[in-house]
């Protein structure tokens, strides 16, 4: 088996930045990632797609150019296409289309970034509805532009979307934005935070203001949103200034705001806690990014939403961390080298009260009608799970065992904090009180045939 | 088949392979993301539903909700996750139970 001082899963910005430090430090360092190329969701396929149409995706897409160039490192082993599917005591186990293996590890850092927060309204299991960030995937991996898609919900990333499609040549038919006016003027007031908040604000006036040139509509204030059609997706209705409306479309691109994906870090034994800011589960960890697991480490947009800079920041901070707690590096050089990091995170992370009020999450979808899918996987509508509720389910896992809500494939990844949002509304429980959904390996599929070549695997190789 | 989602590429064309999708010939861009392959080539129906049988196509495209999930040379595999490889022999991933589980 191989051993590394540190196994970083995940190599987005946070993850790609701390194997840097810690192998600068001599640490010697696996970087294990899911995709093919390193980069993360935010820098997805930077290194081939800067090149080719790195204009349409734009400057802020061009800094993970940095970044990817950094893991090129003799004392950094980029595991690419591989995904972890246990984390046990110091060890990984991967699986990849070449079979499955293990690596054991001294420290593991956790650097899982976000996901889209899952938008559950009325046919959004429909093909082709998607997520917005699933349609930017699209376009910085495959170079392919949605056409004729409506966006729908609320959050900076719904226009940043919207102008690189309609740069990509793909111009949408509008966004349908569910942000109240009441959002608008909340911001308003923190205008401190958006004196500090200057060189976002100027970006994203500037995306809007690309938008409105080329003529894009935007509906504010929107509610009661379904999407419609037979097969597929063809229609997007909403309400908007007391008028019911509907678009015609191709697709349509959901987004409310991102949360951790702690899966991994579930299967690690972290413990979670429920924030109300970010409406999801986050793990706990401490300023440097340690958890109350010994030598599991958490950073970036996993451990805590604030974006592709504050996740780089704490990457580093973590790395240089970990590799003092490893004897690497001593402590004045470890608080010398990432006082400036850490007092640029928390600048970061302290604008983000900005975005929360200016762009929060689609009301009727934190709370959703009866007859709305709430588990994809298992196709459980959230009237199914009240019900449950009401007949005496009294925390999420009676509630998973009772529906098969949160059951399926994807683990809860898409349902968790939706079920526990309805379970808590139902039966006047605290949040911490009704349970979270358990992640249990394999936390990502795995074949029988590549476990059994795993084992031998093991014991052929002793030495390294 | 009825086109699905329509895609503007801004790639100059790779070469194309041959795929069979659902026992049907399908030429595809090599090493693409399968997935976003087969949303080019207007595929909308990916895997099938356990109880109500309807067809789901990718929703979030980096692995998160297994709405991608195809029999890809006979494994169950998130096609999103997937790249394009000359000769795969892909079929949507079938999960059709007898249901409801009302006894449980």
């Amino acid at each position: 088996m191989h051993r590394f001082d540190l196994a970083i899963v995940g190599a987005g910005p946070a993850g790609m930045a701390a194997a840097r430090e810690a192998a600068e430090a001599g640490l010697k360092v696996a970087l294990v990632d899911e995709q093919p190329r390193a980069g993360g969701q935010i820098y997805r396929n930077v290194g081939q797609a800067a090149q080719t149409y790195g204009a349409q995706l734009g400057k802020e897409y061009l800094r993970g150019v940095p970044l990817v160039e950094g893991i090129d490192h003799e004392a950094i082993t980029h595991f690419s296409g591989h995904s972890v599917w246990a984390i046990e005591k110091g060890q990984l186990a991967l699986n990849s289309p070449d079979g499955a293996r293990q690596i054991g590890a001294r420290c593991v850092l956790l650097a899982t970034g976000a996901i889209e927060r899952p938008m559950p309204v009325p046919g959004w299991t429909l093909p082709g509805v998607m997520g917005a960030g699933a349609a930017q995937i699209m376009l910085k991996q495959s170079g392919l532009a949605v056409e004729n898609a409506v966006l729908v919900g609320s959050g900076p990333l719904l226009h940043l979307v919207a102008v690189q499609l309609l740069r990509a040549g793909a111009p949408p038919v509008a966004l349908v934005e569910t942000r109240q006016r009441r959002d608008s003027r909340r911001a308003l007031l923190m205008w401190r935070l958006m004196l500090r908040a200057g060189r976002y604000i100027q970006r994203s006036l500037a995306d809007l203001n690309e938008l409105r040139n080329a003529g894009v509509p935007r509906h504010m204030a929107c509610a009661d949103v379904a999407l419609l059609g037979e097969r597929r997706v063809d229609t997007v209705s909403f309400s908007s200034g007391g008028r019911r409306q509907e678009l015609s479309c191709d697709a349509a691109l959901l987004h409310h705001g991102v949360v951790p994906h702690v899966q991994a870090s579930r299967a690690a034994g972290v413990p979670h806690i429920w924030s109300d800011k970010i409406q999801a589960h986050v793990p706990v960890c401490d300023s440097w990014g340690r958890t109350e697991v010994p030598r599991v480490w958490v950073a970036g947009d996993g451990a805590w939403i604030g974006g592709a800079r504050a996740a780089e920041l704490s990457g580093r901070i973590a790395g240089l961390a970990i590799a003092h707690d490893l004897g690497f590096v001593h402590s004045p050089e470890r608080d010398r080298r990432t006082s400036g990091w850490i007092e640029e995170r928390d600048f970061e992370l302290s604008l983000r009260p900005l975005i929360e009020k200016a762009f929060p999450p689609y009301a009727a979808a934190l709370a959703p009608a009866d007859n709305v899918t709430v588990c994809r996987c298992e196709e459980i509508s959230a009237g199914e799970v009240r019900q449950a509720v009401r007949d005496g389910a009294t925390g999420i896992n009676h509630v998973k065992v009772s529906t098969r809500a949160g059951m399926g494939r994807c683990q809860g990844r898409m349902c968790a904090a939706a079920l526990a949002r309805i379970v808590v509304r139902e039966s006047d429980a605290k949040i911490d009180e009704i349970g979270t959904l358990n992640a249990r390996p394999p936390i990502k599929p795995v074949t029988l045939g590549a476990l059994a070549g795993m084992r031998r695997e093991a014991e052929g190789s002793e030495d390294d | 088949m009825k086109p699905g989602l329509r895609l503007k590429s801004l790639t100059p064309d790779a070469p194309l392979v041959e795929v069979q999708f659902g026992g049907e010939a399908l030429m595809l861009p090599e090493g693409d993301n399968l997935a976003a392959a087969l949303l080019a080539a207007g595929i909308d129906g990916f895997r099938q539903t356990p109880y109500q049988g309807v067809a789901r196509a990718p929703y979030c495209m980096m692995g998160i909700c297994f709405d991608c999930l195809l029999e890809v040379d006979g494994v169950s595999q998130q096609s999103c996750m997937v790249q394009v490889r000359a000769g795969m022999d892909l079929r949507p991933a079938r999960q059709r139970r007898e249901g409801p589980y009302a006894s449980l």
